[in-house]
């Protein structure tokens, strides 16, 4: 083997005495600046702080984007760093947004039942009350009684609590099962699926308490703020949203730049050798599938009362495959890369199949984006895993003048797509 | 001299094949050991016993002065309680910078938490320094384990083991893929490791063996065919009979 020196050998201090945690990652500050800009623009553009030069709908479109980021940010952990392939984040995330559309719609239910109910001659019971709330939400799925999993509904700390919890437990207990056997690579993806498919499937059902196929509606629509503008409101969550995501790049890059990062590569490489160092693997994966399954259940909290409505299919196992495409696509093993991968694919995505993409007629045939927008997806998948497997973030290693060995077919080493270790500290 | 390690009575078979078959062995505090045999003797299902990779069918495996059994305990547990491994094909962590490697390998706390409480101190950088020098990397600290040389990912491997500080350390081959000069430096440096901690060390080359001049163990068929000074075991007709009179 020769020894060819990709980068320059730096003095040892260098490297056993780092400077400064932002200058080892300037990609943070990037971000943040990036996105502090986005959030100053948006604001100043929306119809409720500014010159309405963009809608209220576009603005709940960059909001749930960014909801969608910070999932891509846990899929990123998850699949990019510790190389377990999950195909049911988006069943976490979708669980967080049922947590929080409990309580949005159970509370505003409550509200205009009392609104019709003060018009009598005596005051309501609180029976009246839970039977009006009952018909209310249920009657759809033909029944008027509040299920025993709405218990908390009432109460928003509570549901708070569950968005994290609900999430949080599920993954502990999947994922203890699952690493406990040793169960990897392409057979774990497939059990993740699974238990998504089953997730959805069984909220497909009318009698799973959370109505069905209707799933919850209205979720827009905030308790006690009945007369804040959707203007607002949607400003207010494009805040929420980016505010979290900037919590959680700061907290994800000071994690994954540490010592903890260097294990979960470790274990993505060569999870055997990083056992015989004395690291429990099994409790490390556990971590990091809970720690990220609760990352989504936050963001899919955040992502709901801008959608205003969440129902089973939002679990479906497309959802998570197309979150794992957008990090692919992004570049995965580097936090901007999946953040960049999920903005850039879904709201390409929205633009295609919002029907404003001009068609393209061919003469005998016609191509129509919102049909084929979904195979321009799965051809660029396709794509991007074989010509270009680190992604749109391949393109800022070539302005840094970045480049990996060609290592195909060396027995060891993380496969071609995941990032090498100097451009993961740049 | 208490055993440090003490394996008595083990076998295990892989579909009826009976890979190893009665083995006792026991290896001091510090000592230096090399274990040779012929391919299928047993000598790496031997290492993959006591690291916990493989669950013997009977027999005992205990540990330390209170003769702790390993036969419960996952590889991380066994790892963690003073075993160290070196496998015969260098397994660095070819992405991460020869720095990075030697402090996943220092001896610390394991479990998450830990990982993301750690912060390298000056003791510990004073270490990683150290190590790396001593086996010869220390200009190359900043470097991907996965540039280095054949010889050098062994040399980082070697630095690696030494710091997860165990007091057991199994080697399996040490000299595969080095030249002259490093083999040598290996001999010397796994004596001088010996005076404090226990040496396993499996190997194939007989001059690499007479040069660690330790006690030798002969593994045959999963049994101990004979043990002693590498004089008195060569000298041995049933060594030479199954290895010697063939190599």
């Amino acid at each position: 083997m020769t020894e060819t020196t990709q980068n320059p050998v730096t003095a040892p201090a260098n490297i056993l005495h780092p400077s400064g945690y932002l200058r080892r990652n300037p990609s943070v500050l990037w971000f943040l600046l990036g996105l502090a800009v986005l959030t100053l623009a948006v604001t100043l553009l929306s119809p409720a702080y500014g010159g309405g030069g963009i809608s209220t709908s576009f603005v709940k479109t960059l909001g749930k984007t960014l909801c969608l980021c910070l999932a891509a940010l846990a899929m990123d952990i998850v699949w990019g760093y510790t190389g377990i392939l999950s195909l049911g984040h988006m069943a976490f995330f979708a669980l967080g947004g049922y947590m929080i559309g409990q309580w949005l719609m159970y509370a505003r239910t409550q509200e205009i039942v009392l609104q019709s109910l003060v018009a009598g001659p005596l005051p309501p019971t609180a029976e009246e009350i839970a039977q009006g709330v009952g018909s209310q939400i249920f009657g759809v799925v033909g029944g008027s009684d509040i299920p025993l999993i709405w218990g908390f509904a009432h109460s928003l700390p509570l549901q708070l609590a569950l968005v994290v919890l609900v999430p949080g437990l599920l993954a502990l207990i999947f994922g203890w099962l699952a690493f406990r056997s040793r169960v990897t690579g392409v057979y774990l993806s497939i059990l993740t699926q699974a238990m998504t498919l089953a997730l959805s499937l069984y909220l497909f059902q009318n009698d799973s308490g959370l109505r069905g196929n209707n799933g919850l509606s209205g979720l827009q629509n905030l308790p006690g703020l009945a007369d804040v503008s959707q203007d607002f409101l949607s400003v207010w969550f494009f805040w929420a949203s980016a505010l979290m995501l900037a919590l959680a790049y700061l907290l994800l890059s000071a994690v994954v730049s540490g010592k903890m990062g260097s294990v979960l590569r470790a274990i993505r490489d060569d999870e055997a050798r990083v056992r015989f160092l004395g690291y429990p693997v099994e409790g490390y994966k556990l971590f990091v599938f809970v720690v990220t399954a609760i990352l989504c259940g936050i963001a899919g909290a955040l992502y709901y009362p801008q959608a205003g409505i969440i129902n089973p299919a939002e679990l479906a196992p497309i959802a998570s495959i197309y979150l794992a495409v957008w990090v692919a696509i992004g570049g995965r093993g580097r936090l901007y890369g999946a953040v960049i991968g999920a903005a850039f694919v879904s709201l390409l995505s929205s633009w295609f199949t919002g029907g404003r993409a001009p068609s393209i007629p061919l003469g005998v045939y016609t191509i129509d984006w919102v049909d084929w927008w979904q195979v321009l997806l799965g051809l660029s998948f396709v794509a991007v895993t074989l010509w270009a497997p680190k992604g749109i973030g391949g393109v800022f290693d070539r302005f840094q003048g970045l480049h990996s060995p060609d290592r195909k077919g060396q027995p060891l080493g993380p496969d071609a797509g995941s990032l090498q270790e100097s451009e993961a500290v740049e | 001299m208490t055993a440090l390690l003490e394996v008595s009575g083990v076998s295990v078979s892989f579909d009826g094949f009976r890979a190893i078959n009665n083995l006792s062995f026991s290896i001091g505090a510090a000592e230096l050991r090399a274990i040779i045999g012929p391919n299928g003797a047993g000598k790496t299902t031997f290492m993959d016993i006591i690291t916990g990779k493989t669950r013997p069918d009977s027999g005992s495996v205990t540990w330390g002065e209170r003769a702790i059994s390993l036969l419960n305990l996952s590889e991380a547990a066994i790892a963690r309680i003073g075993i160290g491994r070196k496998f015969q094909r260098p397994t660095v962590f070819e992405d991460q910078t020869v720095a990075e490697n030697l402090i996943l390998a220092l001896k610390s706390p394991r479990n998450p938490f830990a990982a993301l409480a750690f912060v390298l101190t000056g003791e510990g950088r004073a270490r990683v320094a150290a190590l790396a020098a001593q086996v010869g990397l220390g200009a190359h600290l900043a470097r991907k384990a996965g540039e280095l040389s054949h010889g050098q990912k062994q040399w980082l491997e070697i630095a690696m083991l030494l710091a997860q500080e165990p007091r057991l350390l199994l080697i399996d081959e040490p000299a595969a893929g080095m030249t002259l000069a490093e083999r040598e430096q290996t001999t010397a440096m796994l004596v001088g490791i010996a005076r404090t901690r226990a040496v396993v060390v499996v190997e194939h080359d007989m001059e690499f063996v007479r040069r660690l001049n330790c006690r030798v163990t002969v593994l045959h068929e999963g049994a101990v065919l004979a043990e002693g000074s590498l004089d008195h075991v060569t000298r041995n007709p049933a060594v030479i009979e199954v290895y010697l009179g063939r190599g």
